[in-house]
């Protein structure tokens, strides 16, 4: 298994620590991981995105261009990555504020409103952890026991407080995840 | 020895590498893409753990000062910095190189030339392996393709600049520094005492006992003749290093007909893109340096009369390609694909390359 | 007629300092490089720390002052003195790491290194010897070189609009929180002697109290570059340089001295 994921937004969209959070998981699993923020090609210009890899062989080469499963948060983000989809792979995206939605036929298509979801609960710092629910949901790389251990591993013990509350999140996001269409 | 899993930034694993090594002293200036180091040694405060000094200086030329000072007196000290101020550390580097003092060196590349970009790139591959600043003087060049060798040259650094009193670089770049990937991190290795300095380095200068001269650190000798003698010296210590110390690596090597050579992060993309190559039935291999100083010159020579055309694969617009050139004496096809500026190229592109340059041509 | 009642130990008035080599000095005739060189060594000598002592030379006329103190020495690259100093100390917090360095390499090319080191506090003696004049050189414009001097590049004399102003770093320095001790001295005769070296006592002893950064500037001659006897250069000193860069302590006990 290998899977190559690019997660873009908004920069204070939590993008670069749910990459973090999934390849903590991903180390606590004894997968091969790997994390690439925005750095290339498509640094800077309004978005923030990490490429994460999570594989049971070694990792070549952390720079990828062509992913498995795309989770974007923002139109920017959309116009850029959804032609870098490999053909049969996923697609994972947030509607707030997406006017063209994607449109490619070749691809599965999911889509999570975790923008409105956060506000209506309250839990706008858990944002990123509703989206990464949602994609477990639609590809459990990692199990759930492990994104513990990533939350554990990965914040600073002060705010391992915070943990239930991001763990509901992540069972939030898995609920409401829509598909748009599959192949 | 017991080790520990950590995921870490490559930049994190040189500062995390330094404080386990037992190093004494980091003196560094901030500078985009590689101020994770300083940052993480700031936040871990090793003067407290270890006793290693840690100091943001006033500028890159005070920094490599700071490294002079520290390692004429037999000190394990360090600083790194990225293309622009590893330009403004030249001066610093032939004084130490010229006075022969042990050090570490850590150049996280990214794109020029001037203010340049700061994503990663390798077009400093011949400041570091042809100079850079004035004099014939060599640095030995490491040159890691993950967060572990990040950590690991940190110690083999050590040992190669005491080994052979020359300062030590490990050129790495900017997709090197900024990844996080698994580490193993080593127990700590505790720092030299004073009188094992004295033991290890008699020729530092520590303050001099009264059994012994005064030890004078100094690049500087107003007879031509005696600079002659010292460059010859210098001379048969690279010699030796080239004989003795070369190092790399080879991926799917053995029935290659197609090899590329490729150091860092290039030597990564090329990896993903010998894996492509060998799905679409192209029998290809990979040849990473790395030691970049000195060059393996040797298993190229030896490619070179085996295989049907080398692809040089760098982040720069062809620079390690003239040694390879060099190495294998136009025995066979020798091109070079690179992005540069920044860009990083995808494992399609060297492909690409590959059939295109070499085996259609 | 040699006495060999001379060579008695009883009748010993005066020896060299045992800090200082036995090399012969590349200095001229007349330059004030000696008698610093001296004054230093002796202090090292007096205060027992020949051992701990680690000497920064510049570049500049006393680029070989590591060829003439008996103490283990580096040479730095052209003003950077002052970042190796604070890496040897801070390494070797017990040690007396000193820079000895001249107008060109402390006020000019090194200025950053120097400011950064003093305003840090450091705790290291910086020695320096203003002569107004790139001496080693052959004699061209120093950033001290005083207004109207002539030099080899300032033929017609140090003009304002062409050349700028002469810097008083040292006033610069006293102003900083990390300096501890700043003074200004001189070695042209005897009486200026002994102060200079109860300043660089002084300084070392701060260093011994790990107290921050002490500045002792020495005021000095350069009778070649000054194209002049070695009399009429300190004649010239008294009458042009110290006007201008006034002798004294500024600082003293990290307090600055009201003039």
């Amino acid at each position: 298994m290998t899977e190559e994921i690019i997660i873009a937004g908004f920069g204070g969209q939590g993008v670069l620590s749910m990459g973090k959070i999934l390849a903590y998981s991903g180390l606590m699993q004894d997968k091969e991981v790997s994390w690439m923020p925005s750095y290339g090609p498509e640094m800077r210009g309004g978005t923030a995105n990490v490429s994460v890899i999570i594989s049971d062989e070694r990792i070549s080469s952390p720079m990828i261009s062509v992913f498995d499963t795309a989770i974007i948060l923002n139109q920017q983000s959309l116009d850029k990555f959804e032609s870098s989809v490999k053909p049969g792979g996923v697609l994972l995206y947030d509607p707030n504020g997406i006017i063209k939605p994607p449109t490619r036929k070749d691809i599965n298509i999911y889509k999570v409103a975790a923008t409105e979801k956060a506000s209506e609960l309250g839990l706008a710092k858990v944002f990123n952890m509703i989206v990464l629910g949602a994609f477990l949901q639609v590809k459990p790389v990692v199990t759930e026991e492990y994104i513990e251990k990533g939350l554990m591993k990965s914040l600073p013990e002060r705010h391992h407080g915070m943990i239930p509350e991001n763990l509901k999140a992540v069972q939030t996001g898995k609920k409401i995840v829509e598909t748009v269409q599959t192949l | 020895m017991a080790k520990e899993l950590k995921l870490m930034k490559g930049n994190e694993a040189i500062a995390e590498a330094a404080i386990r090594s037992g190093c004494d002293g980091y003196f560094g200036y901030p500078i985009t893409p590689q101020s994770e180091v300083m940052e993480h040694l700031m936040a871990e405060k090793p003067w407290e753990k270890t006793g290693m000094v840690v100091l943001q200086a006033e500028s890159e030329t005070a920094s490599i000062n700071m490294v002079y000072g520290g390692a004429g007196a037999g000190k394990k000290v360090m600083t790194s910095s990225s293309s622009p101020g590893v330009s403004l550390m030249q001066e610093g580097m032939t004084y130490l190189a010229g006075a022969e003092l042990p050090c570490l060196l850590v150049n996280v590349v990214r794109g020029g030339p001037g203010l340049g970009t700061i994503q990663p790139s390798q077009a400093d591959y011949f400041q570091t392996v042809k100079g850079g600043g004035h004099g014939d003087y060599r640095l030995f060049t490491l040159a890691p393709a993950t967060v572990q060798e990040m950590y690991d040259f940190v110690f083999l650094g050590w040992e190669m600049a005491f080994k052979y009193r020359n300062p030590v670089m490990i050129l790495s770049d900017g997709a090197i520094g900024q990844v996080m990937e698994k580490l193993y991190v080593t127990d700590y290795t505790p720092r030299w005492t004073n009188e094992e300095i004295a033991e290890k380095c008699p020729w530092s200068t520590y303050g001099k006992p009264s059994t012994r001269k005064h030890n004078i650190i100094t690049s500087l000798e107003l007879e031509a003749p005696k600079q002659e003698e010292h460059n010859h010296k210098l001379q048969a210590k690279y010699a030796k290093m080239e004989e003795d110390e070369v190092r790399y690596e080879m991926v799917n090597c053995e029935d290659a007909e197609y090899v590329f050579v490729a150091y860092g992060s290039s030597a990564r993309i090329a990896e993903k893109a010998v894996q492509l190559g060998r799905e679409k039935g192209i029998k290809v291999g990979l040849l990473r340096p790395i030691t970049l100083f000195p060059f393996p010159k040797k298993i190229i020579a030896e490619l070179s009369t085996k295989v049907k055309g080398l692809l040089a694969v760098e982040m720069s617009a062809g620079q390690m390609v003239e040694d390879v050139r060099l190495a294998a004496q136009f025995r066979c096809p020798i091109e070079h694909f690179g992005r540069f500026g920044g860009v990083i190229p995808t494992p399609h592109e060297v492909l690409e390359a590959l059939e295109e340059k070499i085996i259609k041509a | 007629m040699f006495n060999p009642d001379i060579i008695k130990p009883e009748n010993l008035v005066y020896k060299r300092t045992s800090v200082l080599t036995d090399n012969v000095m590349h200095y001229c005739p007349g330059c004030g490089h000696g008698t610093i060189h001296r004054l230093i060594a002796e202090v090292i000598e007096e205060m027992g720390i020949q051992e701990k002592a680690i000497c920064v030379a510049p570049v500049g006329c006393s680029v070989l002052a590591y060829n003439y103190f008996d103490v283990d020495s580096q040479g730095a690259a052209h003003g950077r003195a002052p970042a190796i100093a604070t890496a040897i100390q801070r390494l070797y917090p017990d040690n007396h790491t000193f820079t000895y360095q001249g107008d060109g390499d402390l006020a000019a090319i090194g200025t950053a290194e120097t400011i950064h080191a003093c305003n840090r506090g450091e705790n290291i003696v910086m020695i320096f010897v203003n002569n107004g004049i790139y001496g080693m050189t052959g004699g061209q414009m120093a950033p001290t070189t005083l207004i109207g001097m002539k030099t080899a590049t300032s033929p017609y004399g140090r003009d304002v609009a062409l050349n700028g102003h002469p810097l008083k770093i040292t006033e610069l320095l006293a102003d900083l929180p990390g300096t501890y001790y700043v003074t200004r001295q001189s070695v042209q005769n005897a009486a200026s002697v002994r102060k200079a070296k109860k300043a660089i006592r002084q300084a070392f002893e701060n260093q011994k109290a790990k107290k921050g950064t002490s500045f002792v500037e020495v005021v000095s001659n350069c009778n070649s570059g000054w194209k002049m006897t070695p009399v009429a250069a300190n004649k010239w000193m008294e009458e042009n340089m110290f006007p201008f860069y006034p002798l004294g302590d500024m600082k003293v006990d990290g307090q600055k001295v009201s003039k």
